[in-house]
């Protein structure tokens, strides 16, 4: 009885689909999660995600389908973001939180208006296994894959524009180029998980994974190894926990990922914690 | 005969947005030359640097450099994040990044890394974090780094900035014998006495270049005065320049000094 209670939730396709979107999307958030924190990004993180709400909403109300819909919105947002940032202009940061919190509030107005108001927003918030459906998974597979055989394609690029993109740019490395990838990528990320994870969490799923993969390696490479499985770890984990508490699966991902983060900053006491005490935005 | 020009920055003038760094600025850079650009801070004296290896582009004039020309770039290492989850083979190996796909450092690349490490004095520390040298070791990785570019002209930023007086001399006595090797050498510094005075070609600027040629011939009153905008001595000592601030021996007396 109690084995049957520990496989219970796997009895059900809906928790099943929101498993395995859930790991994907832990994994390939903690995979990005190295650049986000290692370039100091995560608020670009938080800001794409509020800025991509828009375009979910946007696309929701105007009876677009809302990969194309929030795609394009999402991606336009990344590019804008990531050449604000890249350009270091005075106030960047207040540009970016204007320009997507403006979009955010944007989708806000437009649920409220014209949609389901109560159930699209809670949704969208904080994300719903319930509304996953095969395209979902089809989706961020697609992007996880596409996501992996670029950054192992253009390793070391992405190592040199991460470390150091002035020098990078002298030494003929691409940059701009490598950069609208990456924003691209994080855009694309943010698109296919926010359904399952939700806008208001999804920062946090790209910062601890690779923040708990930071304390316990000193090797770019190695982070780029530990921080999916953190994020695959903690999104598992998470879900599965929430089908027996009853409590939200995002929060519970996210909830999981903190203690991990905890358990591994005691664990690796001073040497852990100077690792992560020069990150930015942690 | 007249040496080879490898780069010419022709009356070049550098803004950002609306504040102009460089002012009609000329330099020409010749092979075998090892010239250092003195200013204070905000002269414009990363700028040009940064004209020379085309990461700026001049608003006016223009920049011309040898066809083909290698650079290798040493940035300043207070800007280095010595937090970054990298090895120190890791970072030689990334000047070769362009054009090469894949994580994987070759066999070749390792093997010239790793000569480049060993000419150094840095052998055995390939598998080092960043963080785990010391001052001067740090400052030669990122020399390695840039000469694992192979470039014919090596271009620093501020080298002896932040760094202990052994470590300065270390640098000197590596860029020395670059320098004696072949390299064309490019530098700023903010360091007069410890390292501009020592150098065969000194170019003074603020904003606009002042005064270009040997110690001797540019770091004299005038010159530093109107580059530094402060009266400043200057005396000879072995035949190289030495330069003093006024004013501080002032300062030594109020503070109940020997002056």
């Amino acid at each position: 009885m109690f084995a049957a209670g520990i496989f219970e939730p796997f009895e059900y396709q809906f928790f099943n689909n929101g498993l395995l979107v859930a790991t994907i999307a832990g994994a390939l958030c903690g995979l990005l999660g190295v650049f986000v924190v290692l370039r100091g990004m995560s608020y670009i993180g938080h800001g794409l995600s509020h800025a991509v709400f828009g375009g979910a909403a946007a696309s929701a109300v105007m009876s677009i389908n809302y990969f194309i819909g929030a795609g394009i919105w999402g991606i336009v947002s990344g590019i804008v973001i990531g050449r604000i940032a890249r350009r270091r202009l005075i106030g960047a940061d207040a540009a970016i939180g204007v320009v997507t919190t403006a979009s955010f509030a944007l989708g806000l107005a437009l649920l409220n208006r014209y949609g389901q108001a109560k159930k699209s927003i809670e949704a969208v918030l904080f994300g719903s296994v319930l509304g996953v459906e095969t395209m979902d998974i089809v989706a961020v597979s697609a992007v996880a894959i596409l996501t992996v055989v670029v950054i192992f394609a253009f390793y070391r690029h992405f190592l040199f524009a991460t470390f150091d993109p002035e020098v990078a740019q002298t030494s003929g490395v691409r940059v701009a180029v490598i950069e609208a990838l990456l924003m691209g990528m994080l855009s694309l990320t943010i698109l296919v998980t926010m359904r399952v994870i939700g806008t208001l969490l999804i920062s946090a799923l790209l910062v601890i994974p690779a923040s708990v993969a930071r304390m316990t390696t000193n090797s770019f490479a190695r982070m780029l190894w530990i921080s999916p499985i953190v994020g695959a770890f903690s999104a598992a984990t998470g879900m599965y926990l929430s089908y027996h508490l009853d409590t939200s699966a995002s929060a519970t991902i996210i909830l999981v990922g903190t203690v991990l983060f905890i358990g591994i900053y005691v664990f690796t006491g001073l040497r852990g914690q100077s690792r992560i005490a020069h990150l930015h935005h942690v | 005969m007249t040496a080879e020009v490898l780069v010419e920055c022709a009356h070049i003038t550098c803004a950002y947005d609306s504040t102009v760094a460089v002012h009609d600025a000329h330099v020409t850079i010749y092979r075998q030359d090892f010239l250092g650009i003195v200013g204070p801070s905000g002269s414009g004296k990363t700028t040009l640097l940064k004209a020379i290896l085309g990461a700026v582009t001049p608003v006016e004039g223009h920049v011309t450099k040898k066809p083909g020309l290698r650079m290798g770039y040493v940035p300043q290492v207070e800007s280095v994040d010595w937090n970054f989850p990298v090895t120190v083979l890791e970072v030689v190996a990334m000047t070769r990044t362009a054009g090469r796909l894949f994580p994987r450092i070759t066999s070749d690349e390792r093997e010239a890394a790793l000569h480049v490490l060993n000419r150094l004095g840095l052998g055995g520390l390939e598998n080092r974090h960043i963080r785990e040298l010391s001052g001067g070791q740090q400052q030669r990785v990122f020399v390695a780094r840039a000469l694992f570019h192979r470039p014919e002209l090596l271009v620093l930023d501020e080298p002896t900035s932040g760094v202990d007086v052994r470590t300065r001399h270390e640098v000197l006595h590596l860029l020395a014998d670059l320098h004696e090797e072949g390299m064309s050498i490019v530098l700023t510094t903010h360091d007069l006495n410890g390292l501009a005075a020592h150098l065969p070609r000194v170019v003074c600027m603020n904003t606009h270049v002042i005064a270009d040629g040997s110690p001797i011939d540019v770091l004299n009153s005038d010159v530093l005065e109107q580059t530094y905008g402060a009266p400043m001595e200057v005396l000879v000592h072995g035949g190289m320049p030495v330069v003093l601030e006024q004013g501080n021996s002032e300062v030594v007396r109020r503070l109940g000094g020997l002056a």
